[in-house]
């Protein structure tokens, strides 16, 4: 039934080989060619551009910092780079304390979604068919929906005259609203609300892998729920737990949006700080030397994971 | 991990996750400027919000975007993949795996600073592209999302029976033909959801599209970000439930379809 179509198909294909190939080009160089290009020239050439304004100077011009190359006085072409902005990044305790309250932020976030996400992976895992899909479909929803509004719908709530506040004044649990907007433990609740799905997909990938013979077996040999918890069931689901911190902790640590909406002007984070750099007080060459920083930074974690990986591949 | 203690584990969770959601809806039809004091029901900020052309123009600029991004990303995400999975050597073959997959963890402030810097330096030396705006911002997003579409694609490749295309290359079909003819109609349905995925990702960025962007091309996002900044305003909540409901009934409609698609291939 689907003759017409492949003798009709087989002529553009024809056309386009026969095109190709007055052209010099194979086929598969082309193919090659068109992903490789794109990300050579928008993904890594970027970073070579950050790399050398952060050894500029910032001055009053356009574009706002000095040129790499310079003629001397004499004709010769200088280099001008100096590893200025990295020393003071170093020296400066704004910085330093960016980038240590940012590792702190995201670690705290990534144990609390751990502790959130672990019973529901747990969970779904073992329900049976129809609610499992739907359990899992109703986490995966909230991440389909603008990640902008869930953080807005926090400030609603976290508000000293918002949902929870009233609700407790309502009840006459407390009579003074409690202060979370603008604090720490706002950014927290928004990074564990915004990346729990990043905990529970990986967590609920390995533990429905999880050979129920095991556990059977540890209970017939007199273990109780909880000994075959702590021996059989989380060991062995150490790999998903890794993946999905992982997948939390990382993006955390560059986080803007939430520290700016959620936090109080005192809440830190390296993410922040780059923004504020770029578009408050215009120094490009300081936020490139913050970024290429921050890069080690989130670089240093994934290499670990991958040796992790590797080893665990090769085992 | 028996007895009350996990039901009421799972119930706390998705109370937590959809709480924020469902007081965002209500407060949407509140009658009272305050938004979480509640002032009867209307429909007002709805009103205002049609009436709003700034955020009208930002929401057609996001779609306009969204819209080429995710096809752009689709087509090289795929074709990244398609290399990655089909040919096994070839000069930059590791370049390649990392350049595609890094921007899943690359924080979006060090994409947005780094792409808009390499925008400026172009300009000074190329004249290209002159000046910054949607083109940019198409360009930021497409190289991002084809980091997803090409792990979505990429899956669906290796999973998929080789024999196939193997079959159509004994019977004298030439490469071209047997992409076209046999692998794309194979994975077009992970290529949809890749493309959803983009489309999506790309209607909710805000940061990178912030740095890359120029006069006149602001997004949804951004207009909504300095909206929300100075405080709450009932009209974003209205904006936010329209979002929200067009995305419910999207997913379930596709969840529908696919069950309906899995109950007839059976």
């Amino acid at each position: 039934m689907n003759a017409g179509k492949v003798i009709t198909g087989s002529a553009p294909w024809r056309g386009t080989a026969w095109a190709m190939g007055k052209l010099g080009l194979s086929g598969r160089t082309l193919v090659i060619a068109i992903p490789m290009l794109w990300l050579l020239v928008f993904f890594l050439a970027p970073f070579f551009v950050l790399g050398r304004i952060s050894l500029a100077e910032a001055i009053i011009a356009r574009p706002p910092y000095t040129p790499l190359f310079e003629r001397g006085p004499d004709g010769s072409l200088e280099i001008i780079a100096s590893l200025e902005n990295y020393r003071f990044l170093l020296t400066d305790a704004l910085y330093r304390n960016a980038y240590l309250s940012s590792i702190r932020i995201a670690a705290v976030s990534t144990i609390f979604a751990l502790l959130i996400g672990y019973p529901m992976a747990y969970f779904i895992a073992r329900a049976p068919e129809p609610r499992r899909s739907l359990l899992l479909l109703l986490v995966i929803l909230p991440f389909w929906t603008s990640f902008l509004l869930r953080v807005y719908a926090w400030m609603g709530f976290l508000r000293s005259n918002g949902v929870i506040n009233n609700m407790l004044m309502g009840m006459g649990v407390i009579d003074q609203p409690l202060v979370m907007m603008q604090t720490d433990f706002a950014v927290y609740i928004g990074i564990v609300y915004t990346y729990l799905p990043f905990m529970i997909l990986p967590l609920y990938a390995n533990l429905t892998k999880l050979d129920g013979a095991l556990l059977e077996a540890a209970s017939d040999l007199g273990a109780s729920p909880m000994v075959t918890f702590f021996t059989v069931t989380l060991p062995l689901s150490l790999p998903g737990i890794v993946a999905g911190s992982m997948l939390v902790f990382i993006p955390a640590i560059g986080e803007y949006v939430i520290p700016a909406l959620l936090g109080g002007p005192d809440t830190l984070m390296i993410g922040r700080v780059l923004w504020d750099e770029f578009f408050g007080s215009r120094d490009w060459p300081v936020a490139s030397a913050v970024a290429i920083v921050m890069l080690v930074l989130v670089v240093a974690p994934i290499m670990w994971l991958q040796s992790v990986q590797n080893r665990r591949g090769t085992e | 991990m028996r007895g009350w203690f996990l039901p009421v584990a799972v119930l706390l969770g998705f109370i937590f996750l959809y709480a924020p959601i469902i007081s965002l809806v209500v407060f949407s039809f509140n009658d009272s400027r305050l938004v979480t004091v509640w002032g009867g029901f209307s429909t007002r900020w709805y009103g205002a919000l049609m009436n709003d052309r700034q955020i009208i123009g930002a929401a057609w600029v996001s779609l306009k975007v969204a819209f080429f991004s995710a096809t752009l990303a689709t087509i090289i995400g795929t074709l990244g993949a398609f290399v990655l999975t089909r040919f096994s050597r070839f000069t930059g073959r590791l370049l390649l795996t990392g350049m595609i997959t890094a921007p899943l963890v690359m924080p979006e402030v060090i994409t947005g600073l780094s792409l808009l810097l390499l925008f400026i330096s172009m300009e000074l030396s190329l004249g290209w592209p002159a000046g910054r705006g949607m083109t940019t911002v198409i360009i930021a997003h497409t190289t991002f999302c084809a980091a997803f579409v090409a792990v979505i694609a990429q899956s669906r490749l290796r999973s998929m029976d080789e024999s196939l295309e193997e079959a159509a290359r004994d019977l004298g079909a030439g490469p071209v033909r047997v992409f076209f003819d046999v692998t794309l109609p194979v994975i077009t349905p992970a290529l949809v959801s890749g493309w959803l995925l983009a489309f999506t990702l790309s209607l909710d960025d805000l940061v990178i599209a912030s740095f890359v962007t120029g006069p006149g091309a602001s997004t949804l996002p951004m207009v909504i970000f300095s909206k929300v900044r100075l405080g709450v305003s009932p009209d974003v909540n209205a904006l936010a439930t329209i979002i929200i409901g067009f995305v419910f009934v999207a997913v379930l409609a596709a969840g529908w379809l696919m069950r309906k698609q899995m109950s007839k291939g059976l």
